[in-house]
C-alpha cells in the first residue's frame, strides 16, 4: 500500500502549510497512523484544538472528512447504518396485488437501495480519500464503544442482511475524548494514544501569530506569556488556545500595543470564564511574586 | 541480568551499529520494566510498538520517543512514569558519563566560544583531573548570562558543567540521585541568581518597568531556571545509569503510579498530582452517577414515546419505551476524623464530599477529632473547593480536650445532636483510622446507627494488616457496619465509589 506521507518532517511541514501548527509529538504520531494503518485517540483539555487536528489533517491530504459527532444514546443505527424502514414499506405496498413471490420481494428489501448510511460506514465504502473523525468518544456509553471496535480494527462493518462491508481503502480515523470517563482498555489498544496538551510558549506566540493576521510580534509574545502564567495558577478552567486566540484579536481590534495591568483585567473575561477565576487572576495582575513560589 | 545489559551497545541504539536483534532484546527490556512500573501493556500494544520502530528513523530520538508512547501508554497518567523508564532506557550512555573519568566531547568549547579561558581549561581536563580549571565565581557568570539569554545549549553545558564539579559523585555509592541533586543546587544557588536576573532586567530596560512586566520577566526565568534543574536532573541519572546499570537504576526510580500512591505517605509531589487527579475523578464521578440515575433502572411505561417509536414498524408497538425512573433522593451523612494522623486522608475525602454534595441533593458532612461539628454549610455555594477545605481545617470546632482523636465522645455528641436525623433513606460513611486513644469506644451508637439508617460504612486508610493493633479498634466498630473498606490510593477510592451508586 502506498503510504500518505514520506517522513515526519514533512508532515510537519505540511500542517503548517494549512495553518496548524503541529508539535514533534503530533507530527510522529500522525507519521504512524498511516505507516501502521491505525485509528489515534487523541487526549488531552478541552479547546486544545483536537478537532482541529484532523479537520487539518484532511484539509492537507486532501480528503473529505466525516464526522460523527458521539453522545450519549448514540445506536447503531445513527454511527453505522440503518434500513430506510418507511422505502421498504412503500416496496411492499407497491408489490400489493402484483404476481412477484414474497422472496423476491425480500431480497429487493434488503439492497443497498434501501441501506441508510452513517458516518461509519460511509467512511468505510468511501471511494475517495477521507479522513475520519469521531469526536467526543467519552461520551458514548460503555457498550456502545463496542460498535466501534469492528471499524477500528479491520476496518469492515458487517451487516447481517448484506454481507461485511470491507474498506476499498484505509481512511485515516481521529477519536477524539475529553477524558470524563475511562475508555475500554478494547478500545485503547486497537489506537495509537496521543495527548495534546496546551502549547508551549514558543508554540502558542507563532500560532497566535499564524490565527490573527496583523498582531505584531511583541503583542503575541506579551499575549503568550501572560497566557503562560494565567495557566500556572490554579484554576477551575485554564484558558483554552482558542481563547488565547479570541483574546489576541480582540486586543487588536482594541489597537492595543503594549499589554498592562489594566487592560489584562479589563479584557480576562475572554480568557476566563468563571468568576472565582477572573478574581484570582486580577489579583496577580497587580502582584509581582512569581507562580512558583504560590504553588509550592 | 548482568551479562545481557553487557551485549547491549552503550549509545542510543542507531539502525546501523545495531543488529535488529538486540534492538528487539533491548525493546523487550524496556517494556518488562515497564510492566514492572505497573503500566498496563498488552502484548497487542508490544507488537504495535515494535513495528512502529521500524518505521521511525532510529537516530532520531524524540520520534522514537513519541512512537513508543503512542504504542504503549494510553494514560495520560502514566506519562511521567514511562518518561523516567525511557530516559534511563535510551539516553545517551557512553565513557564520558562513567563517574570518576571526565572526557568531554568538547561540545563545552564550541558552545562558549567567548570564553577563552574556558578552551584553556579544556586540554587540562582531558588528563582525567577534576573538572576543570574554571572558578565557582566563572561558573555562576556562565550561568547567569545563559539564563539571562535563554540558551538552551549552554545551559545544557553548565548542567552538565555543575554535575561534574559539585554533585560529588562516586562510582558505587549507594546514595539517590536526590542528595546530588541537592548539593549541585546548593552550589549554584539559584534563588539569588533569579533576584540578579531580574535585576538585571530592570538595568537594562528604558524606562521602569511595570508590575505586569516585572511578574512576566519572573515567571519568564523561574521557567528558564526549572529547565535548568530538569538538565541537572537528567545529567545526574545519565552518571547513575552509567554507573549502576540500566535495570538497577530503573528498579530505584519506580514510583507508584498516580492511582497507587498511599495518601498516608504521600510525598509533598505525590500530594500535588494527587491534587490534580481528584479533579478528574470528581467529574468522572459525576457523569457516572447521571448516567446510572438515568440507564440503571427503567421507570413506567412511556406511552407517547411508545406511539412514536410504533411507526418504524408500521404502527405494531414493537418496541416499548419508559420513562426514566425519578432520581432517588438518598441522603448521605459523612463523618470524618481530620486529626493529625489521618489528615491528608481527611483532605481527600473532604474533596470527594464536595464532589459528591453537588451530585446528591442531600449530603450532610461532619468533621471531629475528639469533638464534633457539622461543616455542611462550608461546602454550599462555594466555587473554590480549597477554600472551603481551609476553613474546615481552621475554623470548624472540633476539639475538646486535647485535640487527640477520641472516637467514642464524637459519637456520642453526634448522636445527641444529629441522631434524630438519621432517617432510613440515609447512608452513612465513616472516615478514620479508628485509632482511639484507648477511649471508651461507645459502639453502641454505631449499632443504633446502623439500626436507624439504610447503610453504614467504614473507610479506613491504613493496611488493612494493621486494623486493630495498638489503639485500633475499627473491628468492634466493624461490627455495626455494613462494610469496612481499605481506601488507601485513588484506584480503591473508585472502586469503592463504583460500589456506592
Amino acid at each position: 500500500m502506498a503510504y500518505r506521507f514520506e517522513d515526519i518532517p514533512s508532515v510537519r511541514d505540511s500542517l503548517g502549510k494549512v495553518d496548524y501548527l503541529a508539535d514533534e509529538g503530533i507530527a510522529g504520531v500522525v507519521y504512524l497512523a498511516d505507516r501502521l494503518a491505525k485509528p489515534i485517540l487523541v487526549e488531552g483539555p478541552a479547546g486544545t484544538g483536537k478537532t482541529q487536528l484532523a479537520k487539518s489533517v484532511a484539509e492537507m491530504i486532501g480528503a473529505r472528512l466525516i464526522r460523527l459527532q458521539c453522545y450519549e444514546g448514540l445506536d447503531e443505527s445513527k454511527a453505522l447504518y440503518e434500513w430506510n424502514y418507511k422505502k421498504q414499506l412503500l416496496r411492499i405496498q407497491a408489490e400489493r396485488g402484483s404476481e412477484t413471490s414474497w422472496s423476491d420481494v425480500e431480497e429487493d428489501l434488503f439492497s443497498e437501495e434501501f441501506l441508510l448510511t452513517r458516518p461509519l460506514l460511509e467512511a468505510i465504502r468511501a471511494k475517495d480519500p477521507v479522513v475520519l473523525l469521531i469526536d467526543e468518544v467519552d461520551r458514548v456509553e460503555i457498550e456502545t464503544e463496542a460498535l466501534l471496535l469492528e471499524v477500528l480494527s479491520d476496518y469492515q462493518v458487517s451487516i447481517p442482511e448484506l454481507g461485511t462491508v470491507t474498506a476499498t481503502q484505509i481512511p485515516l480515523v481521529f477519536l477524539t475524548s475529553n477524558n470524563t470517563r475511562e475508555l475500554s482498555e478494547a478500545l485503547k489498544r486497537r489506537c495509537l494514544y496521543l495527548h495534546v496538551d496546551y502549547p508551549d510558549l514558543e508554540r502558542e506566540k507563532r500560532i497566535v501569530l499564524n490565527k490573527v493576521p496583523g498582531i505584531t510580534d511583541n503583542l503575541a509574545d506579551q499575549v503568550a506569556r501572560i497566557v503562560r502564567s494565567i495557566r500556572n495558577l490554579e484554576l477551575k478552567k485554564a484558558p483554552s488556545v482558542s481563547e488565547t486566540i479570541d483574546w489576541a484579536k480582540t486586543l487588536l481590534l482594541l489597537n492595543v500595543e503594549h499589554v498592562d495591568a489594566q487592560i489584562a483585567t479589563d479584557t480576562v473575561n475572554i480568557l476566563l470564564k468563571y468568576k472565582s477565576d477572573i478574581t484570582k487572576a486580577t489579583k496577580e495582575f497587580s502582584t509581582n511574586s512569581g507562580t512558583f513560589e504560590k504553588k509550592a | 541480568m548482568t551479562d545481557v545489559a553487557a551485549g547491549t551497545p552503550s549509545t542510543v541504539p542507531s539502525s546501523e551499529t545495531l543488529p535488529r536483534s538486540s534492538m528487539l532484546d533491548l525493546l523487550n527490556r524496556f517494556i518488562m520494566e515497564l510492566r514492572e512500573a505497573g503500566l498496563p501493556v498488552s502484548l497487542t500494544e508490544n507488537l504495535d510498538a515494535m513495528e512502529a520502530v521500524t518505521h521511525i528513523p532510529i537516530e532520531d530520538r524524540e520520534a522514537f520517543k513519541y512512537a513508543l508512547a503512542a504504542t504503549l501508554v494510553k494514560n495520560q497518567s502514566h506519562w511521567r512514569a514511562f518518561e523516567i523508564v525511557f530516559e534511563v532506557f535510551f539516553s545517551l550512555r557512553g565513557a564520558e558519563y562513567s563517574i570518576g573519568g571526565d572526557a568531554d566531547d568538547g561540545s563545552l568549547a564550541d558552545d562558549i566560544p567567548e570564553d577563552a579561558q574556558f578552551n584553556q581549561g579544556e586540554g587540562e581536563r582531558g588528563g582525567g583531573g577534576g573538572g576543570s580549571s574554571l572558578t565557582p565565581e566563572q561558573i555562576a557568570e556562565m550561568l547567569f548570562q545563559a539564563l539571562l539569554k535563554g540558551d538552551n545549549a549552554m545551559m545544557r553545558a553548565i548542567a552538565r558543567q555543575s554535575v561534574r564539579r559539585y554533585a560529588g559523585m562516586e562510582p558505587g555509592r549507594p546514595v539517590g540521585g536526590t542528595y546530588y541533586l541537592y548539593r549541585t543546587l546548593r552550589n549554584l544557588d539559584l534563588d539569588n541568581v533569579l533576584e540578579r536576573l531580574l535585576e538585571a532586567t530592570r538595568g537594562q530596560a528604558p524606562e521602569p518597568l511595570t508590575k505586569l512586566e516585572e511578574r512576566l520577566e519572573r515567571d519568564e526565568f523561574e521557567n528558564r531556571i526549572d529547565q535548568l534543574k530538569k538538565e541537572i536532573e537528567a545529567e545526574i541519572r545519565r552518571h547513575l545509569v552509567a554507573d549502576r546499570g540500566v535495570e538497577a537504576m530503573a528498579k530505584t526510580l519506580r514510583k507508584p503510579l498516580p492511582e497507587d500512591v498511599d495518601f498516608m505517605h504521600a510525598s509533598r509531589d505525590e500530594m500535588m498530582s494527587l491534587r490534580k487527579a481528584i479533579y478528574p475523578l470528581t467529574r468522572k464521578l459525576a457523569v457516572r452517577l447521571a448516567r446510572k440515575r438515568r440507564h440503571g433502572r427503567k421507570g413506567p411505561l412511556d406511552f407517547r414515546n411508545t406511539v412514536r417509536h410504533s411507526l418504524s414498524y408500521g404502527g405494531v408497538p414493537a418496541e416499548p419505551k419508559f420513562k426514566y425512573p425519578r432520581p432517588s433522593k438518598p441522603e448521605i451523612m459523612v463523618i470524618a476524623d481530620i486529626s493529625g494522623s489521618v489528615a491528608s486522608f481527611a483532605r481527600f475525602t473532604l474533596h470527594l464530599v464536595y464532589a459528591i454534595s453537588s451530585q446528591f441533593s442531600k449530603v450532610r458532612s461532619f468533621v471531629f477529632i475528639d469533638g464534633l461539628d457539622e461543616v455542611t454549610s462550608y461546602f454550599e455555594g462555594v466555587e473554590d473547593i480549597a477554600d472551603a477545605v481551609h476553613r474546615v481545617n481552621t475554623e470548624a470546632d472540633v476539639v475538646w480536650v486535647d485535640g487527640h482523636s477520641d472516637y467514642g465522645h464524637a459519637f456520642s455528641v453526634f448522636w445527641e445532636k444529629f441522631g434524630k436525623e438519621i432517617g432510613p433513606k440515609t447512608a452513612i460513611m465513616i472516615l478514620g483510622d479508628a485509632r482511639n486513644n484507648y477511649h471508651a469506644s461507645q459502639s453502641w451508637i454505631v449499632k443504633e446507627m446502623q439500626r436507624r439508617a439504610r447503610k453504614v460504612f467504614w473507610l479506613n486508610p491504613e493496611p488493612r494488616s494493621y486494623w486493630d493493633t495498638g489503639d485500633s479498634i475499627v473491628g468492634e466498630y466493624a461490627t455495626y457496619c455494613d462494610g469496612t473498606f481499605e481506601v488507601r490510593n485513588l484506584r480503591q477510592l473508585e472502586a469503592f465509589v463504583e460500589n456506592l451508586v
